[in-house]
Formats: C-alpha cells, structure tokens, sequence
C-alpha cells in the first residue's frame, strides 16, 4: 500500500479540483473553484470566511445536497451519493429545525425510525444522546418549550442517534448569543473528545473556529475558494481560557490575516 | 370572567345596532302598504299606532325581528321534532346531507391534494379544471346532478349531497395542496440526509405539517357544505329542509316563516364551524401545539 493510498484509506472526507457553478439569471454563480481538502478521521475542522465563500455550499456537497460541477469528492472512500444512502454523517442546520409536533425525544427518534432501528433499541440510545448534550429530564417538552440553545442542543442529539461517525455542523450556533454559544462550545469539545468522532463545523466567528478545531480552512468569496489551512497548534484538552493565551491570538491573527487577504473590502 | 365580558361586549354593541337598523328597515319597508291597507279601511292611526301596525302585519315585506324571533321558538321548541313544520325536524334533514357531502368533499379534496402534490402531470392538469370548476353557478349545477341521478333511479340523500361535495372539496383541495407544500426546506433537506423513501417524507412531515391547513380549510368546506344542501333542496321539489322550507314559504308569502328558516340555517352553520374549530384545536393541542 502506497503511503497516499494510505491516507485516502482514513480520510473521512476528499476532495480534489472539486468546483461547482449554480445557474443563476444572472449568469453563472462560482460558489467553489478548485477546492482540494483531505479530512482525516477524528479531525476537528473549522471552515470560515465570509457570506458567499462557499464554506456551507462545501458542507453541502459533502451531504450530498448539492452536487459538484467540476472534480472529485469521496466521503469514507465512497460518492456522497452513496454515503448519505449508507447514512455516514448527521447534519446539524443552522436552525435547530426540530419538527413542532414531536417532543424532543420523538425528534431524536425520527433518524432511528427512517433507518428502521427496532423500538427496543431506540429508547436506550434516546437516554445515550440526551444525556451527552445535557438534556436529560426534556423527553417530553415540545420545541417551543425550550430556548433556543437546547433547541440547537436536541438538533444535535438528533444528528448523534444513529452513530453516524461524520459530523457535519452549519453555524450550528449562529443565532445563539455570546454566553450561550461559549457554553455549547465547551460541550461541543467535551462531546467531540468523547466521541472521538470526525466534525466539520462552518462559522464566521474567529474564536469559535480557533477554539474548537484542530484546522482552520480559510475560504473567500468571488469566486468561492480555500485560501488558507491553519493547523492548530493548541492541545485537545482546551478549557475557555484558553481563548486569553499567545498560541490562541497567533492562531486568531493568522486566521484573520488569511480573510484580510482574500477579501478585498474596497469592492 | 372580566375578558369573557371583554369579548361579548363589543358583539352585544354590534347585535343591538343590528336590530335597530332591522326594526328602523321593517317600519320603512313595511309602510307603504300599512298605508293602502289604513286608506281602503279608511283609518287614520297616529305614528305610534301606525308603528305598532308595521310591525305586526301576518305577511311583511319585512318581518320585525320579534316576529321572526317568535315563529323560531315556536317552530323549534314548541313542536314535536318529528313534524315536518318543526325546524329541528328540516334542520336535521339539511344537516344529514351536509354531513355526507362535507365528509366526501374532505376526502376527495385530500386525495386530489395528495395527487397534484405527488404527480406533476396532475398538478398542470387538473389544478386549471378544479378552479374552474368553481366558477360554475351551483344553482345551474344542481338540477342536473339531481335529474341525472334520478334517471339512474338514484334519489334522496345521495344526490343531495355531492352538491354539497361539489362546493366543499375545492377549499379543502387548495387548503391542503398548501398544507402539504409547507414544509421549509431545511425540514426537507433534513429528510434527504436521513435519505428518508418519499412515503416517509409523506407521513412523517408533509402530512403532520399540514394539519393546521385541513382545519383551517375545512371550516370554509363546512360553511360551502351547508350552502350546498340548501341550494340543493331549491330545485329538487325536496319536501323536508331548511332549503325546502324557504322555497315553499317564498311560494306562499310567508316571509316570517322564511326568516326564521334562515335564522335556523345560520344557527346550523355557526355550530358546524364552531365544532370543525374546537375539532382543530384539540388535534393541534395533542400535537404539541402552543396554547393560543
């Protein structure tokens, strides 16, 4: 075995010369050009940039939500196509997208349900992923009867039921405000370390990417593209203030550095 | 105790300007042949008795509300249900065929709805022949269903009420096709990465999610439902019904008789929609709904 067949064998997720151009009236719209990205198993990676870069058009791609115009992408070493159908990832929206009408454990059961999981199995794998978002004791409240936080926090239960190893997160946290979105951060490091699980995770907030991941992609709009790929050289174990220390502002600089680059403010 | 005053006051108000500008209209209208009746006798009453006279005639152009008011206790409470001048009696026979349209109109506007969602072919074909089907006048409609039916020796309630059907599966159809579009598209995005069959995005999204449309649309079918009986008991000769009941008062004069048969029609009506809301209400409440 060659030393890129290899890596190709636990990568989670590929992508080389990958492109894709929507159909607009207005003409064609690049929404990614030439991103090459190997994703290696247990990565934590951050994808920033601003509106229009193409960060979620990327996660999208790799959900097979959208399809690529140009190059290649695999997900496990098969087509997105295949692996959405083998279930390999769970997605988190940037709304929590809870359906009204289940409680918050009927919503997490919704994934088990499509994918046929026996009732037997599905209440003790309910427990497992409320009790790793902390929301044991919510079973049976609707979705307007939490805030928007825990919402966020069952949509990602939901996304962890079925096991999936691939997390695909976009601006999960978004809507949320700063005390709230800390908080699910530091969780969302606690669950990652637990887990030991692959996560792809879109934001526009320098912080959030530099805390949470073990790469920085940095992209850039018009056409959509990676301009820079940080590797962070914090540790796995990273408590909040960490955010205060030199090594996190170096890393915060150069990711700021790198959108600077790629953005030019005066268009 | 204080908001359950707070919202009769203001229908009281309303109500109470209605009867005056009822009882204001019934002396005006009433008048001119109040008068011709005083000349020929050749009587001269003063405005008070002239008053009291226009609103006491036995066949008004239009009846006083205490008039109509009377015949309706009368007719409802005073008779025996099975007689065919009880009010209960020709309300029940018009709501036994509103029942059996309404339920028929609710299923075929579903499963025109289900189909136009699913099949697009159906969504360009038939969607333009639905609309138009409601432009037809019902009442030009209604004697030919009836007489088409009874030439194949079908009578009675069946015919009656696919009039019925006829004006109350449109607004179900439209409600629902809507209802079943609804889902945002991240829902449905969220059913491809679970790469859910469509039968699964059916039932477990589009169907739940269009809930508050049925209800919604099925109280403009109830209300369509009832018009359609009562229309369809016009034309037929039909001999019991609210419908029946206004056509034969008309052909007699007996417009006190007429308005209090419109008085038991609206009575029907704003049960029906009173019991399809509180119907939706509990469905949507056990559906986890947020308490209004």
């Amino acid at each position: 075995m060659t030393v890129t067949e290899a890596t190709a064998a636990a990568s989670v997720v590929q992508a080389k010369g990958l492109g894709l151009t929507f159909r607009t009236n207005d003409g064609p719209v690049q929404a990614l050009t030439d991103v090459n990205l190997t994703i290696g198993k247990g990565e934590f990676v951050s994808f920033i940039g601003p509106s229009g870069c193409g960060k979620t058009t990327f996660l999208r791609v790799i959900a097979d939500l959208e399809k690529p115009t140009e190059g290649t992408i695999s997900v496990n070493g098969l087509s997105p196509e295949q692996a959405r159908e083998k279930r390999a990832y769970g997605y988190v929206f940037q709304a929590a997208a809870l359906f009204p009408w289940r409680t918050i454990a009927k919503n997490i059961a919704l994934p088990l349900e499509i994918m046929g999981v026996p009732d037997t199995e599905r209440k003790g794998r309910i427990e497992r992923v409320m009790e790793l978002v902390n929301l044991t004791g919510f079973e049976n409240k609707y979705p307007w009867q939490l805030s928007g936080g825990m919402q966020q926090r069952a949509s990602i239960a939901r996304a962890l039921a079925f096991d999936a190893d691939l997390l695909l997160m976009d601006e999960p946290f978004g809507a949320l405000d700063e005390i709230v979105r800390d908080h699910l951060n530091k969780q969302l490091l606690e669950l990652w370390a637990r887990t030991n699980k692959t996560i792809c995770f879109v934001t526009h907030s320098i912080p959030e990417a530099v805390y949470l991941s073990t790469r920085i992609v940095v992209m850039s709009p018009r056409p959509g593209r990676v301009t820079d790929v940080i590797e962070s050289t914090l540790p796995r174990e990273r408590p909040l203030d960490i955010r205060e220390s030199p090594e996190f502002l170096a890393i915060a600089h150069r990711v700021r550095d790198g959108l600077h680059a790629g953005h030019s403010y005066e268009d | 105790m204080n908001r359950a005053l707070e919202n009769v006051v203001p229908v009281l108000t309303i109500l109470a300007g209605l009867v005056v500008a009822w009882y204001v209209a019934a002396v005006l209208l009433n008048a001119p042949f109040q008068r011709d009746l005083d000349r020929r006798a050749g009587e001269t009453p003063g405005t008070m008795e002239f008053i009291g006279k226009t609103l006491s005639q036995p066949k008004p152009t239009m009846p006083a509300p205490h008039q109509v008011a009377q015949n309706f206790f009368e007719n409802t409470f005073l008779r025996k249900v099975t007689s065919n001048r009880s009010l209960v009696y020709n309300a029940w026979v018009t709501l036994s065929s509103t029942l059996l349209g309404f339920a028929f109109g609710t299923a075929l506007g579903i499963l025109i709805a289900v189909g136009v969602v699913h099949l697009t072919a159906l969504d360009r074909s038939l969607m333009p022949w639905i609309i138009a089907s409601q432009t037809i006048p019902i009442l030009a409609i209604a004697p030919m269903v009836i007489v088409v039916f009874a030439a194949i020796g079908i009578t009675g309630l069946i015919p009656k009420s696919l009039i019925s059907t006829y004006l109350s599966f449109f607004p179900v159809a439209v409600g629902m096709v809507k209802g079943l579009r609804s889902p945002e598209i991240m829902h449905l995005d969220l059913m491809h990465t679970y790469n859910a069959s469509s039968s699964q995005v059916f039932w477990k999204l589009r169907v739940p999610a269009s809930v508050p449309y049925l209800f919604a649309s099925m109280k403009v079918a109830v209300a369509a439902s009832l018009v359609g009986a009562i229309v369809a008991e016009l034309p037929t000769g039909a001999v019991a019904g609210i419908g029946a009941k206004l056509l034969s008062a008309s052909y007699y004069s007996q417009t006190i008789d007429m308005w209090s048969a419109l008085v038991a029609g609206s009575i029907v009506a704003a049960l029906l929609v009173t019991v399809v809301g509180i119907a939706g209400r509990m469905v949507e409440r056990s559906m986890g709904a947020r308490p209004a």
